[in-house]
């Protein structure tokens, strides 16, 4: 195991991190001179995107060699962390971290156990956990981007909802404008993944594949699949999040309690 | 029972010969408190049928805390809200907000038509309201011809008396009026006050009026009380609190 961990290709791969992680700080400090501060966060992000990833690469080492139903644990541990870090891109907004685990746990898990029971992703761990990782990655990136939105909507028009709540109306219709915009603003990115298959990109998993030796159309295909995938699951995800915290934004006295201020509560 | 001062006495309510009058709104020991701030602290003050009570103080006495109480758009961490007698959280809100109509300080008005933001609190009861009614109403706050305009393009003056024409469309017997006039030039201002009095007494409705204005509470307003800090000071008929307000 240790010679398959340290080789001529690891050192190799470390060098390419390194120029990539300067590439994405020096990127950082021009974005700096414009008054852009991420340099903490980019650093941050960095460091930990390396750790956890080359830690994921050991712990693969042991678990792709183990029985199949370990990917049940493996998927369940990646969906608590995807919504734990999605929760924390929604500050401010109660329950945000039940909502998230709820939403992708639906939205990712649903489209993983259909597609593996209809045989379109093979149960092999070797297939099952990156196919399942790359779905709920991109599920969390949407719920992010929907909790995310759905709170700036409302933050931003606090006005005309309370305006409507004290003229009477239901907390779900007059929320329901800000629940349309935040799930419609957080599934461009799958979306335009979609749109733009094969001609702005040529995702991993289809490179790996042709490398692999494997034929181009079936690759091409294949790419297709996950990516619709992808898609459905975000689709479900954004959809379920932005109606489970619309339930968090109001009171059962139809009270916006999601409100700017000293008055929220 | 009340906190602060009271200048008044529950017999100067009374109509002759007619019994005690039940208060329309009262709140007995209403309190709101927000991260360990309290906004309203420990408020029981009554409002009777036909009274305009304007609520003055200083900026962060917690007076729009108070008025937001009134109609449950804010929860009371402490205390009650009685309407009509009736404990107000026995109440459905959206029913109570319709009897205690509110006008805040920035009329937010709905894209769409004039008319369309008159429509919309009577649509959530799933009423129509007719041309007729929109046209009397927008006759009320003097904007007879502007059913069909674009709510985006009107002054601020206008907007807030479709803001309070919309209100009305409710029926409300409570208007809550949160600093009417203070986003208003001096022209408007004066005549949302006039508007607003003529309308109170038209529709015979009891108000409560949030002011840092001391004159504009002394022309509208038969009552007054005074809020520090979240606490009542005092309480009274209107010249009596404006006299001990300015210390004679």
């Amino acid at each position: 195991m240790f010679k398959l961990a340290f080789n001529h290709q690891v050192l190799v791969g470390l060098i390419q991190s390194a120029i990539t992680a300067a590439l994405a700080l020096a990127v950082m400090m021009v974005a700096r001179q414009r008054k852009i501060h991420l340099e903490r966060e980019t650093v941050v992000a960095l460091a930990r995107g390396l750790g956890q990833i080359v830690i994921v690469g050991w712990v693969l080492i042991i678990l792709l060699r183990g029985p199949r139903w370990t990917s049940v644990f493996i998927l369940g541990a990646m969906l608590l962390a995807s919504a734990k870090f999605s929760a924390q891109r929604a500050k401010g907004i109660p329950g945000a971290f039940h909502v998230s685990l709820y939403s992708i746990g639906c939205g990712a898990g649903v489209v993983i156990l259909l597609m593996t029971c209809a045989g379109v992703i093979n149960t092999a761990i070797t297939a099952l956990i990156p196919i399942g990782s790359m779905v709920i990655a991109n599920a969390m990136n949407t719920n992010s981007l929907a909790l995310n939105r759905f709170r700036s909507e409302i933050q931003s028009h606090t006005g005309l909802i309370e305006t409507a709540l004290a003229l009477g109306a239901d907390s779900r219709q007059t929320a329901a404008p800000y629940v349309q915009a935040s799930c419609e603003s957080s599934l461009i990115p799958a979306i335009d993944s979609m749109r733009s298959l094969g001609i702005v990109w040529i995702p991993g998993l289809m490179t790996g594949m042709l490398l692999a030796g494997s034929n181009p159309i079936y690759a091409a295909l294949y790419e297709f699949v996950i990516i619709a995938m992808i898609l459905s699951a975000s689709a479900l995800t954004s959809i379920l999040s932005t109606l489970l915290i619309r339930s968090q934004a109001f009171s059962p006295a139809e009270q916006l309690t999601l409100r700017p201020g000293p008055r929220q509560a | 029972m009340t906190s602060g001062r009271r200048l008044e006495h529950n017999s100067c309510r009374l109509p002759s010969g007619v019994g005690v009058q039940e208060p329309i709104l009262r709140t007995i020991h209403l309190t709101r408190e927000v991260s360990g701030l309290r906004l309203v602290d420990d408020i029981s003050v009554e409002v009777y049928r036909g009274d305009i009570l304007a609520v003055v103080g200083p900026s962060g006495s917690g007076k729009s805390s108070f008025l937001r109480l009134l109609n449950r758009l804010d929860e009371p961490t402490a205390g009650n809200v009685y309407f009509e007698g009736k404990d107000y959280r026995e109440i459905p809100p959206r029913e109570l907000r319709r009897k205690i109509g509110l006008v805040t300080q920035v009329p937010f008005l709905f894209p769409g038509a004039v008319a369309d933001n008159l429509r919309f609190g009577p649509s959530q009861q799933g009423k129509q309201l007719s041309d007729e009614a929109v046209a009397s109403l927008l006759e009320e706050v003097g904007l007879a011809a502007y059913a069909t305009k674009d709510a985006h393009y009107l002054s601020g003056g206008e907007a807030q008396r479709v803001s309070l024409a919309r209100t009305l469309a409710n029926s409300p017997s409570v208007l809550l009026l949160d600093e009417p006039t203070s986003a208003l030039d001096v022209d408007s201002r004066q005549g949302i006050e006039e508007l607003i009095l003529r309308i109170v007494r038209l529709n015979q409705l009891t108000c409560v009026l949030v002011t840092h204005d001391l004159g504009q509470a002394a022309r509208m307003a038969n009552r007054a009380m005074v809020l520090k800090a979240g606490k009542l000071e005092r309480v009274g008929l209107i010249g009596e609190v404006l006299r001990v307000q300015a210390g004679v």
